[in-house]
């Protein structure tokens, strides 16, 4: 007797070839999503990036021209100093909280439970900086050039002052912004943490005053950050030539703004890849 | 490709001063559905988060899907799902958007709305995370752990604020994927779920496995003593017995018919696992 099997579906999966997403491909969908989310968290987008345009219009509206130099107003010296506290804060400020709330609310544990290579995480945090940088200078500037009569630069070496000192403090302050993010300890505390050194620092580098009316040692104390030094850059590009007097040492120091930017490039490289952590600690 | 899941030897883990976990061994088979049980602080989310490459070990081996979590890649990472116990993240996106941008990440995912369907949240699915109830965040969880197809599903204490029907809901879904060949690893204080669920559970204490095996059979529960119960005009009887089948033939010879409010009772899940953990039923 013989008897016929019935065909059984063998379910034999072909040879097993696992290709991952590619690194660059997550990083562009993880800067979507973070920019998404940016601009949908409402305290985020108000502070980081709205606030500095409108402290530029009210405080630019009160300083007038007392500054008492033909051709240079306060309101010019202002709208230089909001562009470098702009870089920092959608850099810095930015991510320093927002990487403290990731970190408290699971989305970095749950990340790295992910197949997700680690560049991609950096990679959507630079897209998002970068977007979120590059409109809040725009913002600044055409407040500046519509309400306080600042002039956009003419030279092409102005052109390229303005875009290394954007690139080097960006890039320095978005080291640190990552770095302290791992300060705060909870996710109330993150504001507090981040904003009020942040502001500390903004007073002392002449953003909210002319940096010649800071008082000398808060100057030396500015000058340790960076923030100082992208506030003079973006002076030397955005206020006539003859507001170098007000500078006190009476000149612009390009190389010395390179050297101190790149040196917290470095530092910030370096103090975040030993501060940042995927899990919580141990302890 | 072996047959064994996960296999953990000799683990062990400190916080501080605090031993977290104490020498644990045990193994899991591939297609398993295995619960670990354990009072709070007993060293499960530890255990698991291990397994799972979140922790570091100070000893033992870990072997998960064949390779150590502590040095596994991305491919390695792509076989699992996880569903970690607490999450609040993602808040500011839609169910779909988060759905869909978690599957982009593996090889081979899942249909991302077919996903969200086999959790129930398809009525819910632009709805902003931050708006939704407990339960329905944490299927959101479940969604995130199952939408990579995984290998292996880690789910610490996953029905936690789900309401009955949601759970029941969730124990089919379980079922569904352990159908499909998934191997499940699941904590839970939820004696009845690891029960329905689980082939086989495990019972740590204080960083320890204390009993190991089937839920029916966990710690010698099938051949316990069991309890006899009846009416009688001076109030009801109980009687602790190894024999209720003798018991119960002569309550037959001694009533004429029906014996009032007879029951007899094998020692539940619950009753096994608290004397386990050292508490009297």
């Amino acid at each position: 007797m013989t008897t016929t099997l019935p065909m059984q579906p063998t379910d034999i999966r072909p040879a097993e070839t696992v290709r991952l997403p590619s690194a660059g491909r997550l990083a562009l969908k993880r800067g979507a999503l973070e920019l998404k989310g940016f601009f949908r968290t409402k305290g985020q987008f108000i502070v980081i990036f709205s606030l500095p345009a409108i402290m530029l219009m009210l405080l630019g509206a009160m300083s007038g021209s007392r500054v008492g130099l033909p051709g240079v107003t306060g309101a010019q010296i202002l709208t230089a100093g909001m562009i470098g506290a702009g870089i920092m804060g959608t850099s810095f400020q930015n991510l320093g909280i927002n990487i403290a709330l990731e970190r408290h609310d699971g989305t970095l544990k749950r990340l790295y439970g992910m197949p997700m290579p680690r560049t991609a995480y950096f990679g959507g945090k630079i897209i998002q900086v970068l977007v979120c940088m590059i409109a809040e200078v725009i913002l600044l500037i055409t407040v500046g050039v519509l309400m306080f009569g600042i002039h956009l630069p003419t030279t092409l070496e102005q052109w390229f002052t303005f875009t290394w000192v954007l690139i080097l403090g960006g890039i320095s302050c978005t080291f640190l912004g990552i770095a302290a993010g791992s300060l705060p300890k909870s996710t109330r505390g993150a504001n507090a943490v981040i904003t009020l050194p942040f502001l500390i620092v903004q007073f002392c580098s002449g953003v909210y005053i002319p940096f010649s009316d800071v008082p000398w040692f808060l100057q030396i104390f500015a000058s340790i950050f960076p923030l100082k030094w992208m506030t003079q850059g973006m002076r030397s590009v955005f206020l006539p030539e003859q507001a170098v007097v007000l500078e006190p040492t009476g000149a612009w120091e390009l190389p010395m703004v390179a050297v101190a930017l790149g040196i917290w490039c470095v530092v910030g490289l370096l103090l975040c890849l030993r501060t940042f952590r995927w899990t919580a600690r141990d302890s | 490709m072996s047959d064994t899941a996960v296999r953990v030897r000799e683990l062990r883990k400190k916080y501080g001063d605090v031993t977290a976990v104490d020498g644990i061994s045990l193994d899991i088979a591939r297609g398993e559905v295995f619960a670990l049980l354990g009072p709070n602080g007993a060293g499960k989310t530890t255990t698991v988060e291990i397994m799972e490459g979140h922790r570091r070990r100070d000893g033992g081996e870990v072997s998960v899907l064949g390779e150590d979590p502590g040095r596994a890649g991305r491919a390695w990472r792509s076989k699992l799902g996880i569903v970690l116990q607490s999450a609040t993240d993602a808040a500011e996106f839609t169910v779909r958007e988060t759905v869909h941008h978690f599957a982009s990440y593996f090889p081979r995912p899942r249909d991302p709305d077919s996903v969200i369907e086999l959790v129930g949240l398809s009525g819910k699915a632009d709805a902003r995370i931050r708006a939704l109830s407990g339960g329905q965040r944490r299927r959101v969880d479940v969604a995130l752990g199952v939408v990579g197809n995984p290998e292996l599903l880690f789910l610490d204490e996953p029905t936690t604020g789900f309401d009955p029907e949601a759970r029941r809901q969730f124990w089919s879904l379980i079922s569904l994927l352990s159908d499909e060949g998934t191997t499940i690893v699941l904590t839970t204080h939820y004696l009845d779920e690891a029960e329905t669920l689980a082939d086989r559970v495990g019972v740590i204490a204080q960083g320890r496995v204390v009993a190991i095996g089937e839920p029916a059979t966990l710690a010698g529960r099938a051949e316990a003593e069991a309890t006899v119960s009846w009416s009688t005009p001076d109030g009801e009887r109980r009687v602790k017995t190894m024999t209720p089948t003798r018991v119960v033939a002569d309550l037959i010879a001694q009533f004429d018919g029906e014996i009032p409010e007879l029951t007899v009772r094998r020692p539940t899940l619950e009753d096994t696992y608290l004397g386990l953990i050292g508490e009297q039923p």
